[in-house]
């Protein structure tokens, strides 16, 4: 039936604005910390001071005592109230990390929140934390996590160990007569630092306790509003729908705020003692301290390539530092490492090894890309294997690359790529750069002593879980009586644009102007049970629940149009807010009267047909993953002398299907690649051998800022993905793409001086002593 | 703690409170101003979300006492459109070109270009980045807010 068919699209794929825009540039957008209750108190804990200690003993009294505070509570007051604490993408019977709201007996990392206390404002809370005294007995830290897995001292002495799990495919012995027959083997040890999401605004919640009902409302900076619920339900013992969630505007997360951690966990227990609703914002120095670590790891990533570069055998035997407290169970995540090292080249052996350890250091949480070291690791030794081979690295790529005519390719570990574009994504890039012209203008600023280099970057990653919690989207489609549309769906949005992007799926869908659509998110009252942001899963997920709903609306829709106008329905077409008959588009009906009729004249509706109008419908995914492909590639300039690295030109091309709006698709793109040349070349959540942290305000953790971005040039590839309308998802690949470009392009400009580069970040202080002969040796395995 | 008796202009409107001296001026506009639109993301001056204007100097209301703006004309973010609501060419501009995303640091970087653009309206490019390197963006890579500068900046003025 033509009426059941989309109209045309008219706002996906146009750079329409956002709506989230006019409240956000006006000053009244609603963050947590924006939300004030009746009746408010506010939170801050007491941290600890010391990377591994027994808790002797905490004296609380002169805290209690100080006029303002409501509540000092310590693990003897919170911590028994837990009833359950598990991640829903985890399961109830996966294994889960210990997870003590409050510090309990012993503490495992400097940051980690000990007592939490309460009061009428945020200053006099901070003011009587300073007044709680606990006394600490130093015990030796597990800060080194190449060490973790032999050391004697344990981070939780009931694992019984520090390896928190060991992962992997065939042992990695398994190709050694390929590697022991091929050409050329190349093997390194790659390190990268540990760094973090940053948000620019921190985590939040504030739990309100009705007394009278003991129903609860949480307001959330979150990427997920129902995990929040149904973590917290279980947390407490509650019924599921007596807890309300609430997010409104969250300013960032990239995956620090998708689970609830400890600190929120004593905020959820804290409330019903307290009877007023309570607040806590996290600040920068708590963010930068406990809210999370990733990325610190490394692997002994190997390769066996024949005579002409061609790769026989893959490897990558990868150690991955949790910290104390990771958040979720990581040993999946880092076993994916291991799974997407072959990348998007032609590789039929490979097997990898994925160890996860804790440390006395803040937990791992996710992080845009969370496996994105498979790509670092592989990409990294491609240039290098590419130098001592003897060849070109783009050559070497293109020699191994999968091509048109290889896909649908199943990798070595049973994925199968289709609707991938890695060559014509690669060589858009290169085209885009011009890379002969490089390579010759790179040749000429040698010559004048100057050192240009150019790094590339392939990579193909999954997008989209289509699996257990993750593996479904709902949407609620509501023609109010005046006819204007609300689309209820459960976003999630930490900047993602999703609200603009539900808008113009439904406004395409039911042929409206966009201006009569509007937007229901963030509050599980209020919208089904969605996964929120993560996964990249955003857009695929909700232009499926859209276009699903959207399809039972429209039905009915052309159904009441045709009774009313007496033509058939096959004949009613919906655009601009209206339905008409098609070929005589001066008769027709607006979406105002159509909703008049549905709501307060049903009896002018077609025989049997319900009241009203609305739709809602649940969308399942039909694949595990959507798989997304890219390219980068990179130039700069490096200063010998001073180790000072400046970008040039950075050009991304990309394959994440149609577009719906590409200023968000750039969007994307750009703070992703931003993300990663901040962690190739500024960024580390680092520590000193006592496991105190020394970066833990801005003056120390360097983001990059606007005077050392590159321009970044967009190319677009675009394969229809097997999902709702093609799309794909585009969150993380930037994050996963950009640090390996920016490497290679650095170690590409010393090539003269013969150095390898294996460890994260590049410095100035480390390329000075990369090419300083005398200190080169103090760099471990750099050589 | 003694307290003090401040007045302040805040977006033309005259503000009167009786302050502890170590209220910061983000806390005076959020909590006793209810202006919430000024963000507070590291509160030790580094990443510049909080910026407002002091009599016209673009400042950091983190590290600002409120007190230390008694008798003087504070602007915020909620106060740059125009009174009909028609959004400043700075956050015009932002809107156009991308520039936000979650929105946190937006408030801030709209404050230090206003300023930066009525005391040169002209910039270079290096101009630009160097003007707005004192605020921190982690969701748009400052593509599009370099973009929005370039868009909002007036041009060489009329001889």
């Amino acid at each position: 039936m033509t009426t059941t068919s989309p109209t045309a699209a008219r706002y996906a794929g146009s750079r329409v604005h956002r709506v989230e825009d006019a409240r956000l540039l006006t000053g009244r957008g609603t963050y947590v910390d924006d939300i004030e209750l009746p009746r408010m108190v506010h939170a801050c804990f007491v941290r600890s001071p010391m990377a591994r200690a027994t808790i002797v003993s905490i004296d609380a009294s002169a805290a209690a005592a100080l006029p303002g505070v409501v509540a000092v509570f310590t693990a003897a007051d919170l911590n028994g109230g837990v009833k359950e604490q598990w991640h829903t993408s985890s399961g109830e019977e996966g294994p889960e990390t210990p997870r003590p709201p409050l510090a309990e007996g012993e503490v495992r990392f400097v940051g980690d929140p000990v007592v939490l206390v309460v009061a009428g404002s945020r200053y006099i809370a901070e003011d009587a934390a300073e007044l709680v005294e606990i006394d600490y007995e130093p015990l030796t830290p597990v800060v080194d996590y190449t060490q973790a897995a032999e050391a004697t001292e344990l981070v939780h002495t009931s694992h019984g160990s520090n390896i928190i799990g060991d992962l992997g495919a065939f042992p990695l012995s398994t190709f050694d007569d390929v590697f022991d027959s091929a050409a050329h083997v190349v093997s390194e040890t790659i390190y990268q630092q540990g760094y973090a999401p940053v948000p620019m605004e921190g985590r939040g919640l504030i739990v309100d306790h009705s007394a009278t009902t003991g129903d609860l409302t949480i307001y959330s900076a979150t990427q997920s509003p129902h995990e929040v619920r149904m973590f917290c339900a279980r947390l407490l013992g509650l019924p599921e729908h007596r807890i309300r969630v609430v997010m409104r505007d969250t300013g960032g997360s990239f995956g620090q705020k998708v689970m609830v951690q400890r600190d929120e966990m004593c905020l959820m227990l804290a409330g019903p003692k307290l009877g007023v609703p309570v607040k806590w914002v996290e600040d920068r120095q708590e963010n930068l301290l406990s809210a999370g670590m990733s990325r610190r790891e490394h692997g002994v990533a190997r390769m066996a390539f024949d005579d002409d570069g061609v790769i026989q055998a893959a490897t990558i035997d990868f150690v991955q530092d949790c910290g104390a407290y990771p958040t979720p169970w990581p040993v999946m995540t880092a076993a994916a490492v291991g799974v997407f090292f072959p990348g998007p080249y032609r590789v039929s052996k490979a097997t990898f090894q994925a160890r996860t350890v804790y440390t006395n250091t803040v937990g791992r949480t996710a992080y845009r890309g969370p496996w994105q070291f498979e790509s670092l690791a592989r990409e990294v030794l491609l240039d290098i294997a590419a130098r001592r081979i003897g060849i070109d690295p783009a050559e070497l790529r293109r020699r191994n690359l999968l091509r048109k005519e290889d896909i649908p390719y199943a990798s070595p570990y049973g994925m199968t790529y289709e609707q991938i574009s890695p060559m014509e994504t690669f060589e858009q890039a290169l085209s885009m750069l011009d890379y002969d012209a490089f390579r010759v203008e790179q040749a000429q600023a040698r010559a004048a002593g100057r050192y240009l280099g150019v790094g590339i970057s392939n990579y193909v990653e999954p997008s989209t879980p289509g699996y257990g919690y993750y593996g479904t989207e709902a949407a609620t489609i509501r023609v109010e009586p005046s006819g204007k549309v609300n689309v209820h769906v459960v976003g999630g949005s930490c900047g993602n644009s999703i609200e603009t992007t539900v808008i113009q799926l439904t406004a395409d869908a039911l042929g409206l102007n966009i201006d009569d659509v509007a937007t229901v998110q963030g509050d599980t009252a209020v919208t089904s049970f969605g996964a929120g942001t993560a996964g990249s899963r955003s857009g695929s997920m909700t232009a499926g629940a859209v276009g699903q709903t959207a399809t039972i609306l429209r039905e009915k829709l052309a159904a009441i149009a045709a009774h009313l106008l007496e033509a058939a329905v096959g004949d009613i077409e919906l655009t601009d807010s209206r339905a008409t008959v098609r070929g005589t588009p001066t008769v027709g009906i607006t979406m105002a009267e159509m909703a008049k009729v549905a709501y307060f004249e049903p009896q002018k509706l077609p025989p049997g047909m319900t009241a009203g109008l609305e739709a809602s419908s649940r969308y399942t995914a039909t694949d595990t993953s959507i798989f997304v492909n890219a390219t980068h590639v990179c130039t700069c300039e490096v200063d010998p002398v001073t180790g000072r690295v400046d970008l040039l030109r950075y050009i991304v091309s990309e394959d994440c299907g149609p577009m719906i709006n590409p200023n968000v698709v750039e969007g994307q793109i750009a703070g992703g690649v931003v993300q990663g040349i901040g962690g190739a070349l500024y960024e580390e959540l680092a520590y000193d051998e006592d496991g105190n942290p020394v970066t833990t305000t801005f003056a120390d953790y360097l983001l990059p800022t606007s005077t050392e971005v590159p321009i970044i040039e967009y190319g677009h590839i675009e394969t229809p993905s097997p999902g709702p309308g093609g799309y794909k998802g585009v969150g993380e690949g930037g994050a996963i793409g950009a640090p390996p470009a920016v490497v290679n392009a650095v170690a590409d400009a010393l090539s003269p001086f013969g150095v390898t580069i294996t460890r994260l970040p590049l410095s100035p202080a480390r390329l000075v002593g990369l090419l300083d002969p005398s200190t080169r040796a103090a760099d471990g395995s750099d050589q | 703690m003694t307290e003090i008796a401040i007045k302040i202009t805040v977006n033309g409107r005259p503000q009167e409170a009786v302050v502890e001296p170590r209220l910061t001026l983000a806390d005076f506009l959020r909590e006793n101003c209810r202006l919430t639109g000024t963000h507070l993301a590291c509160e030790h001056g580094v990443c510049g979300a909080c910026t407002v204007l002091v009599d016209g100097a673009a400042v950091r209301s983190c590290l600002m006492f409120a007190v230390q703006a008694a008798d003087r004309e504070v602007t915020t973010v909620e106060g740059i459109a125009a009174p009909d609501g028609t959004l400043s060419p700075v956050q015009a501009a932002f809107r156009d070109c991308h520039g936000l995303q979650c929105g946190f640091c937006t408030p801030g970087f709209i404050m230090s270009l206003t300023a930066l653009l009525r005391d040169n309206p002209d910039p270079t490019d290096e101009d630009i980045r160097v003007g707005l390197s004192g605020n921190l963006c982690r969701c748009t890579g400052y593509q599009g807010i370099l973009a929005a500068a370039r868009q909002a900046a007036p041009g060489p003025a009329e001889a």
